[in-house]
């Protein structure tokens, strides 16, 4: 339990607030973050905010969850294209999977992901939904 | 009179609202517990998802607060979540939302609690922090995903949702707070203890003694400590547990349907406990003009009331279109039956 609880806390602030890397030598923007630039193999870093902008590049219906998510099902989880590079995979929420296209723009979200039972952690982060437009 | 204004001028420099998307009429809940015979108080309720809380309702408030005040948030000296519906009985709502607006770790945070008015508690203080130069920029945030018991009088009204404040320099402001005043009694309308999932009240003793004395004692007070009247206000905003309370109140303090109707969001979001009277005000924010006068007025069962007269500064040109407004969260709706109402608000018993 203990192990866990450090395991969740350290992936706060990308899990919260979708804070990546980018690479001082080739620019690209790396999620989740890492040691090593995935792109030029170069040491990664410093901390990048991504705007939670981005669109469904794949998608797919979830109707048996796996442990910890049967409560949410059915659920959609889509490959998203971040409007600064990274794929990443997350769920779409606050959307019926019938209206969910390729090409759909979104945003990040943070949501409640999994709850520990009734005892343990809420664990929160990052899903997406339909972009809402400003007034 | 106590009433209260800040040594240094004090104002709202950022603000949002956020409603969940799914609306459950209260016909559908008629439907279940008097066959659709009963009278029901308003038209539909806001209601979370299986992924939202308290904790995810402030959040996107306060995140759109942000965009709407252009700040750093590095700069917020506090966050304070004002609801009864924390997440946990022990940690803080707060801290989580302020890891992520990136508030951390050099702010203060907390959670408030009292009934439904503990965002506007948070509000207050608040305006104290800012003006006594002890912090530049307050987040004051009301939230809450209500419960009613199955079957009672509030299970058609209690809704989700929920609204933030960003609390600062007059001088950067959208609105400035002229005066703030409280009044408060040991008053037992509504309570919930620790072990009870659902609240208790005292039926039609919510009203008189409670309700109405707090919320026109509280205007009142204001407005004449001001040297005030309802005509010199746009927007008044009422508390708003159904649709019948706020108008009656109104009429009571003689404002007109023009100078409510903004702001009453009851009847088609419910009553969002500590977000209501926030959400309220949020949306007259969202069309004010400068120069406007807003009143707005909480109620929290317990009992007690929070007052604000703001009036509107050239500051709030074009700022409203930075975010969705609050009726663009009204508009955003899908309508669900009572099955996945009771599965939504956890009414099922799955084990």
């Amino acid at each position: 339990m203990t192990v866990e609880i450090a395991r969740h806390w350290r992936l706060n602030a990308q899990r919260y607030s979708l804070v990546g890397e980018e690479c001082p030598t080739c620019h690209d923007k790396i999620f989740p973050p890492r040691d090593v630039c995935p792109h030029c193999a170069e040491a990664a870093g410093p901390d990048f905010h991504f705007s939670g902008k981005g669109e469904v590049f794949s998608h797919t219906a979830i109707y048996n969850a796996p442990e910890g998510f049967e409560t949410q099902a059915p659920y959609t989880v889509a490959l998203v294209k971040l409007k600064e590079g990274p794929l990443i995979t997350a769920q779409l929420t606050d959307v019926q999977n019938d209206d969910v296209q390729i090409g759909m723009p979104v945003e990040m979200v943070t949501r409640k992901l999994a709850e520990q039972g009734d005892e343990g952690l809420i664990l929160y982060g990052y899903k997406f939904r339909p972009q809402l437009a400003a007034a | 009179m106590a009433i209260m204004k800040p040594i240094k001028p004090v104002g709202i420099v950022g603000y949002c609202s956020y409603i969940p998307r799914y609306r459950i009429p209260a016909k559908a809940i008629s439907q279940v517990w008097t066959d659709g015979k009963g009278g029901t108080p308003i038209t539909e309720k806001a209601v979370a998802g299986l992924d939202e809380d308290t904790v995810t309702i402030a959040l996107e408030a306060a995140r759109n607060a942000l965009l709407r005040a252009q700040i750093n948030p590095q700069r917020i000296g506090a966050v304070w979540v004002g609801s009864e519906s924390h997440p946990y009985a022990v940690k803080p709502t707060s801290t989580i939302v302020a890891e992520a607006i990136g508030a951390v770790p050099h702010t203060q945070a907390g959670d408030w609690e009292f009934a439904c008015k503990a965002g506007t508690e948070a509000m207050q203080a608040g305006i104290g922090f800012v003006a006594s130069g002890m912090q530049r920029y307050v987040l004051a945030v009301g939230a809450d995903t209500a419960q009613g018991r199955p079957g009672d009088a509030l299970e058609y009204t209690a809704a989700s949702g929920g609204a933030a404040c960003l609390i600062g320099p007059a001088a950067e402001s959208i609105a400035t707070f002229e005066a703030t005043f409280s009044f408060v009694t040991d008053t037992p309308d509504f309570w919930r203890r620790p072990h009870a999932h659902y609240p208790s009240h005292g039926q039609r003793f919510t009203g008189e003694p409670a309700y109405f004395e707090h919320v026109l004692s509280a205007a009142k007070t204001i407005m004449s400590e001001l040297g005030r009247t309802p005509k010199d206000y746009q927007h008044v905003i009422l508390h708003q547990p159904n649709a019948k309370f706020p108008r009656r109140a109104a009429k009571m303090l003689g404002f007109e349907k023009a100078q409510w109707e903004t702001g009453l969001l009851s009847p088609v979001v419910g009553n969002t406990y500590s977000g209501a009277a926030m959400l309220g005000l949020t949306a007259a924010l969202d069309i004010a003009r400068p120069g406007d006068r807003i009143l707005c007025v909480s109620f929290g069962s317990g009992a007690g009331s929070d007052a604000f007269s703001l009036l509107v500064s050239d500051g709030i040109e074009g700022v409203a279109r930075r975010a969705p407004t609050t009726q663009a969260y009204i508009s955003r709706r899908r309508e669900i039956d009572y099955a996945r109402y009771a599965r939504y608000r956890g009414k099922l018993l799955l084990a």
